[in-house]
């Protein structure tokens, strides 16, 4: 059976195609069909009650909708720009040490075995107010207050923020790292010859060389984007007063406390929008780079 | 002052070390405490009692006392495996294909796999859930293993095609003149050739089946298929957290993840770069 399957491509490919389209693919177009119907979990029978774009048009209206997707966009902005700088200096750190770089780059590598729900978990147990590592840490210096750090409504999002930032750095700094020790010594050499200095060399030489290697780290963490639904799940699940409602967690608490499948269904495919929108530009950056440095 | 800037450069180092290692560690050492210790106010910095008590209530050998811990890491085990192994072997072929053949929509086709593997896993679940329902395989493992491993070939697929473009063509090209077919010049030449890498991918799609979450917990209801990290919610009630179980239960969970990263990163870093540079 093997040989025959390995002669055309078509064959090869079709169980993957078969397993994401009963997975992926046919669900995903059950759901579009129930974003259009008042379908609710509690009364089957309302799945063939079309109610149109109704749906869509509460969620225009839904002020709660908009700042969770407002909310939702600015936490990615925020994480992933700075989940690349602080990745893009680790990388550089990490590229100068001659001895134990091995050993580093294994520690480096730490978090991404993390579960996102026990980096959630875990981020919990130290922002906790009563108990939590920083807290009791803050003691030792005289900050004998307890700051309510996942219950105060501005530092709830942040103290998500870094938990999601420390999960997710290592990703960068390992595929930069990665790229940086691909680089060819002569370029930078020659430059140095010519005058240059470390800013100039680093504006010219190494970024460029680097670009690709941001783009497939950005590319693989966007497909994972969605994972921070665990991260919020566990730390605030979306509290105080919905400050850190993301859209994911918005779309499970609608569908599943509130049981209204059609609403979370409308929802779910803005997010879906978002994410592969994200995947994609990501992807045709990542092929864009890596035809200008094969010009090269 | 060059001496001052050594010392300067490796505190940032270490700074960072603590950073990254320190979270962890310190879950790592409150699963051996006991919760009065950890409640303690102000904290008890050195812990002066060790008890293995969260433990013994996990796998006690007359049944579980607190947390079907040990029912969960079978049902985590199984899942994660057979649902990686069927990944891999349909993912494998497919990276074969994309990186061996040229055929028609073959960039469409690749990309639209990736952008199937981006859909959020929460927004996946409503549907799965209804249809699974409908099906009658929610909360069977089965069901589990199937959405494992449908989120796994997308990211096999990019993976091994990038380890089989670092094999030369001709390698199989000697093979088929000297009289292989082609599945057997896949099979004695390539797939060996190939060999670390898929085994790195293997344990990336393992691990993404190990660490899953927001599809599992929709998916799975009972013990008789909830998976460790769903069963790890069993600790945390809507008001009081059994932080001591928790951070148990975590350990559990992340021990195996620790071997098996350790076991993969070097390949990992040179499949993901190489199958996206030079593409």
């Amino acid at each position: 059976m093997g040989r025959k399957i390995f002669r055309s491509p078509v064959m090869l490919i079709m169980p993957s195609i078969l397993a994401i389209g009963f997975v992926i693919i046919i669900p995903l177009i059950f759901s579009f069909y129930t974003s259009f119907t008042s379908y609710k979990l509690t009364r089957p029978d309302s799945l063939f009650n079309f109610v149109g774009l109704r749906n869509y048009e509460r969620l225009i209206d839904n002020a709660k909708f908009w700042y969770a997707f407002g909310r939702t966009i600015l936490f990615l902005a925020v994480v992933l720009n700075l989940e690349l700088l602080f990745g893009l200096g680790i990388a550089l750190l990490i590229n100068k040490i001659t001895w134990g770089q091995r050993t580093l780059r294994t520690i480096m590598m730490f978090p991404m075995m993390f579960s996102p729900i026990l980096v959630g978990f875990q981020w919990k147990y130290i922002f906790n107010d009563n108990i939590g590592l920083l807290n009791n840490f803050l003691y030792l210096f005289g900050y004998e207050s307890a700051i309510p750090w996942l219950i105060d409504k501005y530092l709830a999002m942040g103290s998500i923020m870094v938990a999601e930032i420390w999960a997710n750095t290592s990703i960068f700094a390992i595929l930069l790292l990665a790229g940086l020790l691909g680089i060819p010594r002569d370029p930078i050499e020659a430059a140095r010859v010519d005058g240059c200095n470390s800013w100039q060399v680093f504006k010219n030489i190494t970024l460029p060389f680097l670009m690709p290697f941001v783009f497939i780290a950005l590319t693989i963490r966007s497909l994972d984007v969605g994972r921070a639904y665990d991260i919020v799940h566990i730390m605030t699940g979306g509290g105080p007063a919905m400050r850190t409602e993301l859209l994911w967690t918005m779309i499970a608490r609608i569908g599943y406390k509130d049981a209204n499948m059609g609403f979370a269904n409308a929802m779910s495919y803005v997010s879906i929008i978002l994410s592969i929108a994200f995947t994609y530009y990501f992807f045709t950056k990542l092929v864009a780079a890596r035809r200008d440095l094969g010009q090269q | 002052m060059k001496q001052i800037k050594k010392i300067g450069f490796w505190l940032l180092v270490l700074f960072l070390l603590i950073l990254i290692c320190l979270p962890g560690i310190w879950i790592f050492v409150s699963a051996f405490r006991p919760n009065p210790e950890i409640l303690a106010k102000p904290a008890n910095w050195i812990p002066d009692r060790w008890t293995l008590h969260q433990f013994t209530q996990m796998f006690s050998i007359n049944g579980y006392v607190s947390v079907p811990a040990f029912k969960y890491l079978m049902n985590s085990v199984i899942i994660s495996s057979v649902s990686t192994v069927i990944a891999i072997t349909i993912g494998m072929m497919g990276g074969y294909a994309f990186a061996r053949f040229n055929f028609k929509g073959k960039n469409k086709i690749f990309l639209s796999l990736m952008l199937a593997r981006a859909v959020p896993g929460i927004s996946l679940s409503l549907p799965l859930f209804i249809l699974f329902a409908k099906l009658g395989i929610i909360n069977t493992s089965f069901g589990v293993i199937l959405v494992y491993v449908a989120m796994n070939v997308p990211f096999t697929i990019w993976l091994t095609d990038g380890f089989f473009r670092q094999i030369p063509k001709e390698m199989s090209e000697v093979a088929r003149t000297d009289g292989c077919t082609r599945f057997q010049a896949f099979w004695n030449v390539e797939l060996p050739l190939a060999g670390p890498g898929i085994g790195a991918a293997a344990i990336f799609a393992f691990l993404l089946s190990w660490n899953e979450y927001a599809l599992a917990s929709i998916i799975t209801r009972t013990v008789h298929s909830k998976t460790l990290p769903i069963g790890m919610m069993d600790y945390l009630d809507e008001f009081t957290i059994n932080w001591a179980g928790m951070c148990a239960i975590a350990v559990v969970m992340i021990i195996p993840a620790l071997i098996l990263t350790f076991i993969v990163q070097k390949h990992l870093v040179s499949g993901l770069t190489f199958g996206g540079v030079k593409g």
